[in-house]
């Protein structure tokens, strides 16, 4: 860095920086992070899309796009140029400013939660104590796009696609909220760093070991939050041609691609923060190895397991759609309300007995909340 | 200064929701401008450091109540001509609700005003206060009971609602996926035997 810069643009800079007022320094400090965040999330969706296309591809027998670029890796930037050259066809009879507002609105949520996902053990955008409540609270926002895009296109397909959607998101909001309440017991607060620090100390510390019920319903309802496949029903191509986005092109539809899949990562990364200990290594306190740089390189906490561990739910998403049928709709019902709902609450019952016994990774909690 | 100069901007937007609220034609434009409403409250608590109180308002009210609301709103053909005929119709029950309201805020800022209470009023939380942690505090020690009152009566409200539509009348159809699941061929299936006929000799009909 410093042979890069010559040392008096250094100086200049540094003095300059100094000048700004320290609140104008904080919102220039933060702006710029929140960039480089969301800049990196968009980037992966890119690439995610890729992925998504490769791995439906070999899974089906076939090669997946190989055509732009070494691997066929210009692919999403290829998709990206052709929809926004395309035109947006606004219908007529729609409500035009809710038709347009709709697709930031799916969007907006799903990046905004990147605020309080501590990405390593030392930077996170804004560390909050109520930050499992924050994500909960924008998770549940997300649905709105889905809903007026249904209701703002004024067609019959894309209304019963937003309300299958409504109704889905609803449901499956309250499994997902009762198994993040495990995930708060055990780790004993809202606050998401405080959360993995609580699962630090190697795999067998991690919450997916005492808390499997509750994982398996926290990833199978982020499938359906994203709906995406088997719980796809509110695109269902086969019966509601595209369900709530059928009128929408161009830019407006790559904005719903977008939402889309920045919230299929979103919930890859909260799955693995509150079950799979986000940042924390799997080998964590594998002295035996030794202690030459690689080992403890792997052994450190760093934003590569966080990514690593992203990149498998990722990938177990695209693994669900290539092997599932879609789901009925009268059954997704009734695997929200009547499966999901029921585990999560007989869990929390046996985890609240459990740390009143003090057995299991919740010993602490008793005394400590006593204590604080 | 830049805090004051927040509250303005979101305490004007939020008045100017709540008018939306109530002007807009549309059924629908009007439930998202409650949303936005709900919204710049949220951002005035966070401004005065309520943030579990805010977020959950986001949570509970935004991301649940106003979902059912716009699905009902949404579902429900409404006639705007007529929606729009009703203003004079309430006008009377708006006003005293109004002036009752105003009295209240008025009240409570003339309060405030007053020397000896104002200085416990907005005193300002020290660092690494959590008012989540002291609400949850307060909430399952003081007003427990008060708490689990509330949380019966609501658990009460939601089966009293759903035995009231899954009453037995007639033409109610159920699935039993027990039953469903646990078919066989052999009940839907009857493989009838029967002896071999001769080729037709075209003495039938």
């Amino acid at each position: 860095m410093k042979t890069l810069i010559p040392d008096f643009v250094l100086k200049a800079w540094m003095s300059l920086w100094g000048m700004l007022p320290p609140l104008m320094q904080y919102l220039v400090e933060t702006t710029f992070w929140i960039l480089v965040v969301m800049i990196s999330v968009i980037l992966t969706v890119a690439f995610t899309t890729y992925f998504e296309r490769k791995v439906i591809g070999y899974m089906q027998g076939r090669v997946g796009p190989n055509r732009v670029g070494p691997f066929g890796l210009g692919q999403p930037f290829a998709d990206v140029i052709k929809l926004l050259i395309k035109e947006v066809i606004v219908p007529k009879k729609s409500s035009r400013f809710l038709f347009i507002i709709a697709p930031l609105l799916t969007l907006t949520p799903a990046l905004a939660t990147w605020a309080v996902i501590p990405l390593s053990d030392t930077f996170v955008i804004a560390n909050i104590d109520a930050g499992l409540l924050y994500v909960l609270s924008l998770t549940s926002v997300g649905v709105y796009g889905v809903i007026l895009a249904g209701w703002a296109t004024n067609s019959k397909y894309a209304f019963l696609g937003a309300m299958r959607s409504a109704a889905q998101i609803v449901a499956y909001e309250i499994a997902m909220g009762f198994a993040l309440v495990g995930v708060l017991m055990a780790g004993g607060s809202l606050n998401l760093g405080v959360i993995i620090e609580a699962q630090a100390g190697g795999v067998s510390q991690w919450f997916i070991l005492p808390l499997l019920p509750l994982f398996f319903v926290y990833l199978i309802s982020g499938v359906a939050e994203t709906n995406r496949a088997p719980f796809d029903v509110a695109e269902g191509e086969s019966e509601i041609v595209a369900g709530f986005h059928v009128e929408y092109s161009g830019v407006a539809f790559a904005l719903f691609f977008l939402g889309e899949y920045a919230n299929i990562i979103l919930i890859s990364a909260l799955t693995s923060i509150f079950f799979l200990g986000g940042y924390l290594s799997p080998f964590e306190g594998w002295t035996f190895l030794g202690d030459n740089n690689l080992v403890s390189f792997l052994r450190d906490p760093s934003l590569g397991w966080l990514c690593a561990k992203i990149c498998f739910f990722i990938f177990v998403f695209f693994w669900l759609r290539a092997t599932f049928p879609r789901y009925r709709y009268d059954q997704i019902m009734r695997l929200g309300w009547k499966v999901f709902i029921p585990v999560t609450i007989v869990w929390i019952g046996v985890e609240a007995v459990m740390a009143y016994l003090r057995v299991g990774p919740w010993s602490g909690l008793a005394t400590a909340s006593l204590a604080g | 200064m830049f805090h004051t100069i927040l509250f303005y901007f979101f305490a004007i937007v939020l008045i100017g929701a709540a008018i939306g609220v109530i002007f807009a034609r549309n059924p629908v434009h009007a439930v998202m401008f409650l949303v936005l409403a709900f919204f710049q409250s949220a951002v005035l608590w966070l401004l005065i450091e309520a943030e579990f109180l805010a977020i959950v308002l986001v949570l509970v009210y935004v991301g649940a109540v106003m979902v059912l609301f716009l699905f009902v709103v949404m579902m429900l053909d409404i006639n705007v001509e007529e929606v729009s005929g009703g203003y004079t119709r309430y006008l009377p029950l708006g006003v005293l609700v109004a002036v009752l309201m105003v009295t209240e805020l008025a009240q409570i800022i003339w309060l405030r005003s007053t020397p000896g209470i104002s200085a416990a009023g907005f005193a300002s939380t020290p660092d690494g206060y959590s008012n989540t942690k002291a609400l949850g505090a307060v909430l399952y020690t003081e007003h427990v009971y008060a708490f689990e009152i509330a949380a019966v009566i609501l658990l009460l409200a939601i089966v009293a609602a759903i035995t009231l539509t899954m009453r037995k009348r007639p033409g109610l159809k159920q699935q039993d996926i027990a039953a469903q699941v646990a078919v066989r061929a052999a009940d839907r299936i009857r493989i009838v035997k029967m002896d071999a006929v001769k080729p037709d000799t075209g003495s039938e009909p």
